[in-house]
């Protein structure tokens, strides 16, 4: 043999040798052995494929323990290689606390990524009740999954805001399940019906609240009713504020009131009318107030506020609309006429104060513009009727002169020799 | 005394004499089809009030796209007549394109143009293209809505057509897309540049008129009477545009020119977007051409295709030459005129019903 045969029989020894260590690293007997399993011992095998850790680099092992190359079962699943199973319920949230409460480990896929999931939801009444031996409350599997575990950003994530809802439904609907817990199962069926709902799934608007926005995520828990107006107040922060300084606040509290949910409810809260405002059947002010109380009375006079306002738009709208029909330029009181209406949008946050002064720092410059609009209305009409008036004026002298051009021309051609 | 001294002080300087004396010689030729000689004479005076009516809303327009929309909205609401004098220059500025029109087929189906009027119809065509482009300079200066997407889809339309299309195109705009640079320029153009070029071309086509008289079509050749033009014809035509005025002052207060909206160049097009109505039917023929043509890209063969009619209006004269002795030939052209308008007036009846 010659040394360059020998040196390539070497060289294709070796290349077989790595391949073969690749090979070996890269196989996954745990997958291999539970695609050919019938169902529930099959499905970690069928599912992981879609699996956020598999698609960063992570394996069964990695959770589960043992020695995913070797072929033989007992060698695969040996204790001494750290083989853990399946994990028992009340294990699962240090079972995948093991890696996430790891700050330095979790840099290294997602350095924004919280490391307190765990600690969360210690505090969290899923947590809570888990501790005192209580199985059937939720464990991060519950919401996330196992096994096909999607990022929260994934679309098809149970997690992902538009299926929040359902994912905590899952749960919460079940009568059966909850009887136990002593609380309602209709927050989903109310949910739907709710105006953050309808932005969430209507106008896909992503940012608008779900389950977890309110009760919190990993720390679930239903806000106190100290706390309503803090968690409403993430959103909307002025509605919030207004309301912690007015008087309201202080009575809410006493009469153990839930602060916002009192007048707007929780679950299924619909878009604020006017009508929510007043003295009217629909009013959520009467509840409280009887007829003759001050509050009765500031109700109603806050309510006359904003009609008189609206009423006083409506007026400009129409005058304008007609002038514009008519062909008049009235862009700019229209635009001008936007203030108001902003003005009723602002009074309607400044309703949070249960102050008629406070309202009426709003209402009375934008009735101010309104009228004002109003008036450039009135005088785009009388301007058209000054132009139409103009117009018969101007027409009959143009005619007049056109006669008199003629009659000169007829004038002219019969002195004219034929 | 006095005035006689004047009189003849001017004469001796300006001949003022033989100008009148040729005056009382020019005639007019009386026959069935005179009534179309008045389209000219009508369509001189709306450019007339163009030019009185954009000067006075130079006086206030301010040609930048932060200005432009707030200085005409301005003219409509706050200065005194602005209202009137914006809504003239629109009215007016349409009934010029149509009288022109009228008074360029007039011109063609009596066959004015042949020897020696050639270049009379030659700067006819000139000043048409003039004109029209006086109207696509203009629609966009008030800088609203539909004007900056009608322009945006015109400038598009020239940016087809091949080999220069791209150069024409930076050229009109003044960059890639329209912007304020497009405003300042179009106002450039309709201000400065088109008048300048009108005004040389006007004076070519009114003067040659004058040198060639009114032509006669040929079946009126023998029998027709005449009239003299002044003071009879001017008088006449002078009655028609104190009614135009009338009609112009009864559009501008009944139906006043519109503003609309500022023009947002972030905004999407709103639907509907279509040109003036003189470029409807291009527009919509445009449309139904489709995308491909053979290995040909449809657009490209439906602009071509109207250049080429455009260029054809210019040679019509010397291929048509002597219609008196073929009377064939005179009645294709005939046929062939009568088709275009035929189809100009249903695109554009198609086009602004779509």
């Amino acid at each position: 043999m010659t040394r360059a045969a020998t040196l390539s029989l070497l060289a294709i020894v070796l290349v077989m040798i790595v391949a073969y260590r690749i090979e070996a690293q890269q196989k996954n007997s745990c997958i291999e052995c539970h695609a050919g399993l019938e169902g529930k011992m099959g499905d970690p095998a069928r599912s992981i494929k879609d699996d956020v850790h598999l698609s960063r680099g992570l394996s069964c092992n990695d959770c589960h323990g043992g020695d995913p190359s070797q072929d033989d079962k007992d060698a695969a699943k040996d204790p001494r290689k750290g083989y853990l199973g399946r994990p028992r319920v009340v294990d699962i949230p240090p079972f995948c606390g093991k890696c996430h409460n790891d700050a330095n480990f979790m840099k290294k896929f997602n350095p924004a990524l919280r490391v307190d999931q765990e600690k969360e939801y210690s505090t969290s009444v899923h947590g809570q009740l888990l501790r005192t031996g209580n199985e059937k409350v939720a464990t991060c599997i519950s919401c996330h999954g196992v096994h096909g575990i999607r990022s929260v950003s994934d679309a098809l994530s149970s997690v992902y805001p538009l299926n929040v809802a359902e994912t905590c439904a899952k749960c919460h609907s079940e009568a059966a399940r909850m009887a136990e817990f002593k609380i309602p199962t209709d927050q989903y069926a109310k949910y739907k019906q709710s105006v953050h709902a309808e932005a969430l799934y209507e106008r896909q608007d992503l940012t608008a609240p779900t389950c977890n926005d309110c009760h919190g995520n990993h720390g679930a828990a239903p806000p106190g009713i100290a706390s309503v107006a803090n968690v409403c107040g993430q959103c909307h922060a002025r509605q919030g504020e207004l309301f912690q300084a007015s008087v309201h606040k202080v009575a809410f509290d006493n009469m153990g009131l839930g602060e916002c949910i009192a007048c707007h409810s929780n679950h299924d809260i619909e878009a604020p009318t006017d009508e929510l405002i007043g003295t009217g059947e629909k009013s959520v002010c009467v509840s409280c107030h009887k007829a003759g109380e001050k509050g009765f009375i500031v109700a109603g006079e806050m309510r006359s506020m904003i009609d008189g306002l609206l009423g006083q738009i409506e007026k400009s709208s129409e005058i304008l609309d007609r002038a514009e029909r008519a062909g008049m330029e009235v862009s700019r009181p229209k635009f001008e006429l936007r203030e108001a209406i902003d003005g009723v949008t602002h009074a309607r946050v400044l309703i949070h104060t249960s102050s008629t002064a406070e309202v009426d720092t709003v209402i009375a410059p934008a009735v101010g513009v309104a009228a004002k609009t109003y008036q450039a209305g009135v005088d785009a009409l009388a301007e058209l009727n000054f132009r139409r008036k103009g117009l018969i004026v101007s027409l009959f002298f143009i005619l007049f002169l056109a006669v008199l051009v003629y009659l000169k021309l007829k004038e002219i051609e019969r002195r004219q020799p034929a | 005394m006095r005035i006689e001294t004047f009189k003849s002080w001017l004469d001796e300087r300006l001949s003022i004499s033989t100008l009148a004396q040729a005056a009382k010689k020019k005639e007019v030729p009386l026959h069935r089809h005179s009534i179309w000689y008045y389209f000219g004479g009508m369509t001189l005076f709306l450019f007339v009030v163009q030019v009185v009516t954009g000067i006075l809303l130079l006086l206030y327009y301010r040609p930048s796209a932060e200005n432009a929309f707030e200085s005409v909205q301005f003219i409509m609401t706050e200065v005194k007549f602005g209202w009137l004098i914006r809504s003239i220059h629109s009215w007016s500025a349409n009934l010029m394109i149509l009288t022109l029109f009228i008074h360029m087929f007039s011109v063609y189906f009596m066959q004015a143009y042949n020897r020696p009027r050639e270049l009379t119809w030659v700067s006819g065509v000139v000043l048409l293209l003039i004109s029209v482009g006086f109207g696509f300079s203009g629609y966009l200066l008030p800088w609203n809505e539909v004007s900056f997407f009608a322009t945006k889809v015109g400038t598009d339309i020239a940016g087809v057509v091949p080999i220069v299309g791209k150069t024409m195109l930076r050229f009109l705009r003044g960059g890639d897309e329209v912007t304020g640079a497009t405003l300042t320029r179009f106002f450039g153009f309709h201000v400065a540049v088109l008048p300048a070029l009108a005004t040389v071309f006007l004076g070519i086509h009114v003067l040659l008129v004058q040198l060639h008289g009114m032509h006669v079509p040929a079946r009126y050749q023998q029998n027709h009477r005449r009239m003299r033009f002044f003071p009879n014809f001017l008088m006449r035509d002078l009655i028609g545009w104190i009614l135009a005025i009338g009609v112009l002052a009864a559009l501008a207060a009944l139906f006043p020119w519109e503003l609309g909206v500022k023009a947002d160049p972030f905004a999407p097009a709103p639907a509907g977007i279509k040109p003036e109505w003189y470029f409807l039917f291009m527009f919509q023929t445009l449309k139904y051409i489709p995308a491909k043509i053979l290995m040909f890209d449809g657009e490209v063969i439906g602009i071509l295709f109207f250049m080429i009619g455009g260029a054809a209006l210019f040679v019509i004269p010397f291929i048509n030459r002597s219609p008196e002795r073929h009377p064939r030939r005179r009645m294709i052209f005939t046929v062939i005129g009568a088709i275009v308008l035929l189809f100009i007036v249903v695109m554009t009846i198609v086009g602004y019903l779509a």
